[in-house]
């Protein structure tokens, strides 16, 4: 399933039951050299539009909100070691965690490529 | 993803910011642009982390044109500097800048300067964001013998860093090189055929310095010494963490009108004749706090792991809050988070552990001697 956005900078791609979320592009760009990152240990339970993760660059402390809501089912990590992973490659290796969608409803709404490149030009 | 401000605290602006006289140059620089003390100011160019170290290990350019420099003159200006100062002018030589601060009338911190004697008067150099208000504190206090004159067709730029001085000896001429220049003195230097004032100073621990120069002219003289091989262009966001792992107070956040300079940890300042005679601005308190210590106490914190905590987080002894941070963040030199609080003064020796409070969870840390990381200034005969 092609990969969705939200207007709070997150990306997440559907497999099956099972969603990987991250941050974007722009996003990591926009924050800067991120120095930690915490993601929801396996088995927390996330809301839609709920505090799932914490990523901090230099100077500022983020929240990240999960897209959907879900269990999660991995945490990456890879970002505890290497948080820079998020500014390298925040499509990708950088992701944040997965999770077990609840209701696949919820995707709906979320932006697609194009609508989110539009969004950010807007800005 | 909430909006993680670059800065630590979105500032409330009155009105549209102003443009700096480079507002153009940092733009064609790549500057990320963001409201600061009332101006557009470049927050970074390539990335906080990579200015950060460019300037630990080579020169980086800073603009502080929002900076006020004010110009004191007059009769009796000595007398009326004294009176608003806790400084002793009398051992003040020539061109050589000194830290002091402006105080009220309950030893409370109205704001930070550096004075320096010039030939017919006293330059002063304060903060942007309280620029205003130290000017109205001024014209209230000086007699009407003393002129204050606002100097703002000047641009002030900062240059720091190991290399500051090979890149700035290159450009620089004037009636004595400037390697006759030591940390805390100045002189008139041309530069790119600019007529400039140049201290060596500045705010990052490291060697360099502080010109100030005509606004109308700033461009030239930044892009002379931007085309040195070992400068680049620095912004806020770097300039917060050199000085933060340099253990040096900012206005408005590590200092305040709520803490008096003998909390601050800045006794220096207090120059040793102020500190028996008193006669200045909020002299009372400061005079008692010397003789009798004071409640509190800025103290340097170090954090293991990675996870910064930030301004306003409360700190703990056991289960009592016995304070609040006033600055903290990731320090890109030591690779780990280091911070600033006011605490009780019976937990602020060097060794003790305490715990701060972030998002509910508490973190431990050490209260540490500042600086974080080492001075490095230029001393002759110390070398």
């Amino acid at each position: 399933m092609a990969r969705l956005y939200t207007e709070e900078h997150e990306w997440i791609e559907l497999d099956g039951d099972v969603a990987t979320v991250g941050i974007t592009d722009f996003a990591q760009g926009q924050l800067g050299d991120i120095v930690f990152v915490e993601v929801p240990d396996t088995g927390a339970e996330l809301t839609k539009g709920g505090d799932a993760a914490v990523v901090e660059s230099v100077k500022a402390a983020s929240d990240v909100y999960s897209p959907v809501s879900g269990t999660v089912t991995e945490g990456n990590g890879a970002l505890e070691e290497d948080p820079a992973l998020v500014n390298s490659d925040p499509e990708g290796e950088g992701w944040f965690f997965k999770l077990k969608v609840a209701d696949k409803g919820e995707l709906d709404g979320l932006m697609d490529q194009a609508a989110y490149k539009a969004f950010c030009d807007s800005l | 993803m909430s909006d993680g401000d670059i800065l630590d605290e979105p500032e409330i602006e009155e009105h549209a910011p102003d443009a700096l006289p480079l507002d153009a140059w940092h733009r064609a620089h790549g500057g990320r642009m963001v409201p600061f003390a009332g101006y557009w100011m470049p927050v970074q160019y390539e990335g906080i982390m990579a200015e950060h170290l460019w300037t630990r290990e080579s020169a980086g350019l800073f603009d502080v044109s929002h900076m006020g420099q004010l110009f004191v003159s007059g009769e009796g200006v000595e007398a009326a500097l004294e009176a608003v100062l806790p400084i002793d002018l009398s051992t003040l030589k020539p061109f050589a800048p000194r830290y002091s601060m402006l105080l009220d009338e309950t030893g409370g911190v109205l704001d930070d300067l550096m004075v320096t004697r010039w030939s017919s008067g006293f330059y002063l150099v304060v903060n942007g964001a309280t620029k205003w208000d130290d000017i109205a504190h001024l014209r209230e206090h000086l007699p009407d013998e003393v002129t204050l004159t606002h100097l703002e067709d000047n641009a002030l730029l900062a240059l720091q860093g190991p290399k500051a001085f090979e890149a700035l000896e290159r450009l620089a001429s004037g009636e004595y090189p400037l390697s006759a220049l030591s940390f805390m003195q100045g002189g008139r230097f041309m530069v790119a055929g600019v007529e400039c004032w140049i201290s060596r100073s500045g705010y990052t621990g490291e060697d360099g310095f502080e010109i100030a120069l005509p606004a109308d002219e700033v461009a030239k003289v930044a892009d002379a010494i931007c085309g040195q091989p070992e400068v680049k262009p620095i912004g806020l966001g770097a300039r917060d963490s050199l000085r933060l792992e340099a253990g040096l107070p900012l206005y408005g956040h590590d200092l305040s009108p709520e803490h008096s300079p003998i909390e601050a940890d800045l006794l220096f300042a207090i120059n040793k004749r102020r500190r028996s005679e008193g006669g200045f601005l909020g002299a009372e308190r400061v005079l008692r706090e010397i003789a009798g210590g004071a409640a509190h106490k800025r103290i340097g914190l170090t954090l293991e792991g990675r996870q910064a905590a930030r301004e306003g987080a409360v700190v703990f002894a056991g289960d009592r809050a016995i304070g609040a941070l006033t600055s903290g963040g990731f320090s890109p030199s030591l690779g780990h988070p280091i911070a600033m609080a006011y605490v009780a003064a019976d937990h602020a020796a060097p060794g003790t552990a305490l715990e701060i409070e972030v998002r509910g969870k508490r973190l431990p840390a050490s209260v540490v001697k500042m600086p974080f990381v080492p001075h490095r200034y230029y001393r002759k005969g110390a070398q």
